[in-house]
């Protein structure tokens, strides 16, 4: 196995952030910019980066075999794969974007954030002691565990790259654009610090820096937002009637904040989207990798439920620093873009826009330490993030690809976890270029697009290849890939791309989220071409689901916690 | 794992009474879940009205609900963990030590 200098790179590491953020901040100082350094900020994230170096050190270090690079030996304990899986989610976009629109709408963002948790249940209920008891390292373990490798797995590692590339994209630029804003640094340094630091955390500790990356920061996140809300309630003394009578007093919307608005009008892209969240998050490769990493099928049952309980508590907090936003803010216009007459628009005037509504408020219950604390949690959240999906890319070309496709199980070991902290570094590499070209493009529909694509492609694919008897190489295949395309065409040929983004006046497909249609085409396809084949790989693909069967429900003959 | 332990697992009486009991009661709970979600999707896009409701001051009927939602998705979660940490896998170990 190759073995990196790893102190020599933390170092390197340390050394071009301090030049980076010091450069910046003599910048700052001389040009008299208008934009605030954030030093408390700086500092704080300073320690992140430094701990979590440390934590990549030491995992590097004990770092064995390819069990240990892509599942941390599978010696995570529930309560730890809990905060995992929960950090994994939990990601800037949620927790600024989540509170960013109960700010501007009140009520429509907990419709929203509903969405996001409600997937959790039916991962637990369907998916996750099989997936456990039948798998390795990756998904496509699982889908191709009784069906033809090659298709399969190339399927698989296309879906989970498709699936990786929307969601890094929209992360990086998201990253970008935040840290520009909370620390004063410029997008490019900003992207590739992000780009660096999560390249250090995967190629060195792999899943065990990426797992504890990803645990601290959930840590700073549910501690850093329990106080803000901790406050916002003091401020109202505890009383939720006191504090929504002053948002209605307060908002711009009255007391229409207090119902559902207009984020849902059509039922159809309601139930659409609503679909995508739940099933997507059933097919996000970096979030079922985390089911490896666990010991077995009950420490995966118990990490969903710790993970739902969290997410659900990070909702509920997030709707209370929404409001808390709302009464706090929105009187006091140093949080705004004044005119030249005193005026402002309470909602869209809000300086960085309404995703910063979280960062304004703990500046105003916290003053500059809450704010500098929480602006590096913001940034420390979206390190996690990117790591955890470069594994997962990193996991699909060396396991899958390289491994399986290739070289047809041939490869040695150490050179397949070498492979995979190659292509980490090329992810890294990629996504810095990528946040660079997309500076100025609209992508907040990646991420959507990420979802559609996990519950068209990577869901229907799984659950179909672990439930039915009948799935075939060929079905999963054909329904797999028209899963895919049917997904990304109908969010580029939807109002989001081709009006939003190619400005279009009328889009040729419909409805916001295809999820709806393209998840169906997937699963009556997978159904259709798996009934049509007579194929003799049918026959071996049919009779293989016994032994299969058996395994998912018993946990006979799977891959247990690696001991040194 | 032989072919031979598939079959004494497949023979074992209990192992069609798990995979029964747990899959029934896992569609059951699935259900439950998408019945309150969709549920409550369906009164946003139809009856929003109704989660505008006055509780008395300017707090709406809406929010109970949303967070009961919420709630709820935790409490399935830890029923089903519940038993199958019991039931299930108490019956899922006995009849791992009949196969071996």
């Amino acid at each position: 196995m190759i073995r990196f200098p790893a102190t020599a790179v933390v170092a390197a590491a340390a050394f071009t952030l301090a030049n980076a953020t010091f450069a910046q901040a003599a910048g700052v100082i001389e040009g008299g910019s208008k934009q605030a350094l954030n030093i408390e900020a700086i500092a704080l994230f300073f320690v992140f980066v430094a701990s979590t170096l440390v934590i990549t050190y030491w995992a590097a270090r004990r770092m064995r075999s390819a069990a240990d690079f892509y599942a941390a030996g599978g010696g995570i304990t529930a309560g730890q794969n809990g905060l995992a899986i929960a950090g994994d989610y939990m990601s800037a976009a949620s927790f600024l974007g989540i509170s960013g629109l109960v700010f501007a709408s009140g009520y429509d963002g907990l419709v929203y954030s509903v969405g996001w948790l409600v997937g959790w249940p039916i991962i637990l209920f369907l998916i996750a002691e099989r997936l456990r008891n039948l798998g390795k390292y990756t998904f496509a373990d699982v889908v191709s565990f009784r069906l033809g490798q090659t298709q399969i797995r190339t399927l698989s590692a296309v879906g989970t790259l498709t699936v990786v590339a929307f969601y890094l994209i929209a992360q990086m630029v998201g990253a970008g654009k935040l840290i520009e804003l909370l620390f004063g640094l410029p997008y490019l340094y900003a992207v590739i610090i992000v780009g660096a630091l999560m390249m250090v955390y995967v190629a060195f500790g792999g899943m065990v820096a990426t797992t504890w990356v990803q645990i601290i920061k959930a840590c700073l996140l549910l501690g850093g937002a329990t106080f803000m809300a901790f406050m916002v309630a003091l401020t109202f003394g505890f009383s939720p009637e006191a504090m929504f009578q002053a948002a209605v007093d307060i908002h711009p919307k009255k007391a229409s904040i207090m119902a559902p608005g207009n984020l849902i009008t059509d039922p159809i892209s309601a139930v659409s989207l609503g679909i995508a969240l739940m099933f997507g998050t059933a097919g996000l490769p970096h979030i079922l990798m985390r089911f490896f990493t666990v010991s077995d099928a009950k420490a995966a049952r118990k990490s969903v439920f710790y993970a739902t309980g969290l997410i659900g508590y990070f909702y509920i907090l997030t709707f209370i620093i929404g409001f808390g936003a709302i009464t706090l803010l929105m009187n006091d216009p140093s949080f705004f873009k004044v005119s030249a007459g005193g005026a402002y628009n309470k909602i869209t005037d809000l300086l960085g826009g309404t995703n910063m509504a979280a960062i304004h408020l703990s500046n105003a219950v916290g003053g500059s330490i809450l704010l500098g604390f929480i602006s590096a949690v913001a940034f420390a959240t979206i390190l996690a993030v990117v790591a955890g999906l470069t594994l997962a890319g990193a996991s699909a070309v060396s396991h899958d690809l390289f491994a399986s496709v290739i070289a047809k199980g041939k490869l040695s070991e150490d050179r397949e976890v070498a492979i995979s902290k190659i292509t980490a570094v090329a992810i890294g590499i990629v996504a810095i270029v990528l946040g660079y070209i997309f500076e100025n493009q609209n992508v907040a529909f990646m991420v959507g697009l990420a979802f559609s694509v996990a519950a068209s492609c990577n869901f229907p694919v799984l659950l179909m290849a672990i439930m039915w008897k009948g799935t075939t190489t060929l079905g999963a295949f054909v329904g797999g890939l028209l899963g895919l395309v049917s997904s990304v065409a109908g969010v580029v040929l939807g109002p989001p791309v081709w009006v939003k983004t190619f400005g279009f006046a009328s889009a040729p497909f419909p409805y916001d989220n295809p999820a709806l249609f393209s998840m169906a085409i997937a699963f009556g396809s997978i159904w259709l071409f798996s009934k049509l084949d007579a194929s003799k790989r049918a026959q071996a693909d049919r009779a293989g689901f016994e032994p299969q069967y058996v395994r998912s429900e018993t946990g006979i003959g799977a891959v247990g916690a690696v001991t040194h | 794992m032989n072919a031979q332990v598939i079959e004494t697992v497949k023979r074992d009486p209990q192992f069609e009474e798990l995979v029964v009991k747990r899959s029934h009661f896992a569609w059951t709970l699935c259900g439950a879940m998408l019945a309150i979600y969709f549920g409550f999707i369906f009164v946003v896009a139809f009856a929003p009205k109704v989660l505008g409701l006055s509780l008395g001051g300017v707090t709406t009927l809406g929010i109970p609900v949303g967070v009961a939602v919420i709630v709820s998705a935790f409490v399935l979660t830890g029923i089903y963990v519940r038993r199958a940490n019991a039931e299930f896998d108490t019956i899922t170990r006995q009849i791992v030590e009949r196969a071996k």
